[in-house]
């Protein structure tokens, strides 16, 4: 009797088990076909590259307060931080490495990332997903408009745009945040500071790799934002839970991303 | 030579998952005339109309609608076929982005290469058609539902499409509105010639403008006739709209198990 309680009880678990993880590739296939079908549908937002402008002010503009205070406070802790430990060995003038590096490299792109994803990408999805619960997109098909290209694809190409300028911003406030803790605070020299970082910082390995990382954070987010939007169930709580989807789901996929990238970048693994 | 008849519905089923809606529906409207969908809520009207647009597919019989299959109709012929095609959401399905102005303009900008001149004017016209041209410059969050409805009225006509197809034009109206409406309903579909097709439960005012009435109940057309054929008909279904009654042939209640159950009365009547 227990015995058999016991079994039911497995197998319901292994049951649940099964159909989360069925559900869930489900949803990364739509989210990939959905993917795909943006890209087929974005004639529109360069043809008519208006509508994609628009959407760089609404994405890229707005964000940047944000992304430029936040850029500000990282680099200000940066160069305290990285002048504490370098001083230690005595090599508190390469502060400028170490603050340029890691924005460029990583801080820049990644925190870019997630602050995009919580200011703009959650915008998006719950627009799109109003949209969808008002029957807006249901009236544009019905008038011969196709919502993937007037509505979807523009603000698609508007993220992928304006996330590598984002993440540039966020890495040039952030310097200059190293130079305000490092130079004007602490009183390093101003030279070595400027000098050793020119130095040490490569176009290639460096900043283009950055840049690259980057826009792949930047097609993840609007990608994973809008597909969220398009996918919520057309009521107040499907739109509040695919919002909070986003964030948590873009989040998690820029860290991973980042792993990958870097490693193929930086270790040349593969 | 032409089809008189703009739309053939026939032998038409269609249901949401297992759940079926519309069991056997046969209806025609023929062109340049106001045809009334009559049913009880819930009873599948706005499905109907979606299944016309062809946002829906219907499981058995076909709908032509200009004597083309809108079920067999590929991207570009739906596309061709809504151009032809307005229709007033239920809740009126404004874009929430755009002024009153723009959403009027919305179909001339996608579909046409008119100059912005000509454009004004012809949004001014169908917004002053409706009552509407001091709201212009409104955005859709300052309108009342009524208001809304008549912008969307607006926009749906905006093309001058040859059918229209309205959910529920009445619902929210004052009776000022309400007449005024039911008169531009009439007067669009005689002066510019094109076929109207009306969802709504106001009996008294589809009675005044209408030229054909279709009465639906649990999936099949249950009566029909022309406005004088339906009052003179005295028929129960007629009778139960007219008078507003809860019982009668038309159902007021959603299928449910019986009412002295669900409140657990069943053991103290024992
Ligand atoms: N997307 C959907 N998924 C599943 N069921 C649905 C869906 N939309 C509507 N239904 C069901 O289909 C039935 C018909 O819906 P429909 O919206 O066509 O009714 P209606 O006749 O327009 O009602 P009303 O007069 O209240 O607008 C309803 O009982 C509803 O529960
Ligand atoms: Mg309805």
């Amino acid at each position: 009797m227990i015995c058999d309680w016991g079994g039911s009880v497995l197998k319901q678990a292994i049951t649940n088990l099964g159909s989360r993880t069925l559900d869930a590739l489900w949803t990364v296939g739509l989210a990939m076909r959905f993917f795909v079908t943006v890209l087929l549908h974005s004639g529109m937002a360069f043809r008519r590259f208006g509508l994609t402008i628009r959407e760089l002010y609404f994405t890229g503009v707005l964000s940047l307060i944000v992304i430029l205070v936040s850029g500000l406070f990282v680099g200000m802790v940066l160069g305290l931080q990285g002048y504490e430990t370098l001083q230690t060995y005595g090599a508190e003038e390469s502060l400028g490495i170490v603050v340029a590096l890691s924005l460029v490299r990583e801080l820049g792109p990644v925190v870019a990332a997630l602050l995009f994803a919580s200011r703009a990408g959650s915008a998006i999805t719950a627009e799109i997903g109003l949209m969808k619960a008002t029957e807006q997109l249901s009236a544009m098909e019905m008038m011969a408009v196709d919502p993937l290209a007037r509505v979807v694809a523009p603000r698609f190409w508007a993220g992928v745009i304006s996330m590598p300028l984002l993440a540039a911003l966020f890495s040039a406030m952030g310097v200059f945040g190293g130079y305000l803790v490092g130079v004007q605070l602490i009183g390093i020299d101003e030279g070595a500071f400027w000098s050793q970082m020119q130095n040490a910082v490569d176009f290639e390995r460096d900043v283009l790799n950055g840049v690259i990382k980057s826009v792949v954070f930047g097609i993840a987010v609007t990608a994973i934002a809008l597909f969220e939007g398009y996918d919520a169930p057309p009521t107040a709580e499907g739109v509040a839970g695919a919002t909070t989807r986003t964030v948590v789901t873009s989040s998690l996929v820029v860290l991973a991303l980042d792993f990958v990238l870097t490693a193929f970048m930086f270790r040349g693994i593969g | 030579m032409q089809n008189d008849n703009l739309i053939e519905i026939e032998q038409l089923a269609f249901g949401y998952g297992t759940r079926s809606i519309l069991k056997n529906i046969n209806l025609t409207a023929k062109r340049g005339q106001v045809v009334a969908i009559m049913g009880s809520s819930g009873c599948g009207k706005t499905t109907l109309l979606r299944l016309i647009g062809g946002q829906l597919k219907a499981n058995q019989g076909v709908v032509r609608v200009a004597d083309e299959s809108v079920g067999d109709l590929d991207r570009d012929g739906l596309c061709r076929l809504r151009r032809k095609m307005g229709m007033l959401f239920q809740f009126g399905a404004l874009f929430t982005d755009m002024t009153v102005f723009d959403n009027v303009a919305f179909q001339l900008r996608e579909h046409t290469d008119l100059p912005e001149d000509a454009i004004r004017d012809l949004v001014l016209m169908k917004l002053h058609a409706v009552g509407l041209r001091g709201a212009a410059q409104l955005m859709p969050a300052e309108l009342s539902g009524g208001m809304a409805r008549r912008v969307a009225l607006a926009r749906a006509i905006a093309l001058d499409p040859m059918l229209v197809l309205y959910d529920e034009p009445f619902a929210g109206l004052d009776p000022i509105s309400l007449g005024v409406t039911g008169n531009l309903i009439r007067r669009l579909t005689d002066t510019l010639g094109l076929t109207s097709v009306v969802v709504t439960h106001d009996i008294h005012e589809s009675l005044k403008i209408v030229d054909y009435i279709y009465f639906i109940s649990e999936g099949v057309i249950v009566a029909e006739g022309t406005a004088d054929e339906i009052r003179a008909s005295g028929l129960p279904f007629v009778h139960q709209f007219v008078h507003g009654e809860a019982d009668g042939p038309v159902p007021f209640h959603y299928p449910a198990p019986p009412y002295a159950d669900d409140l657990r009365l069943g053991g103290q009547r024992a």
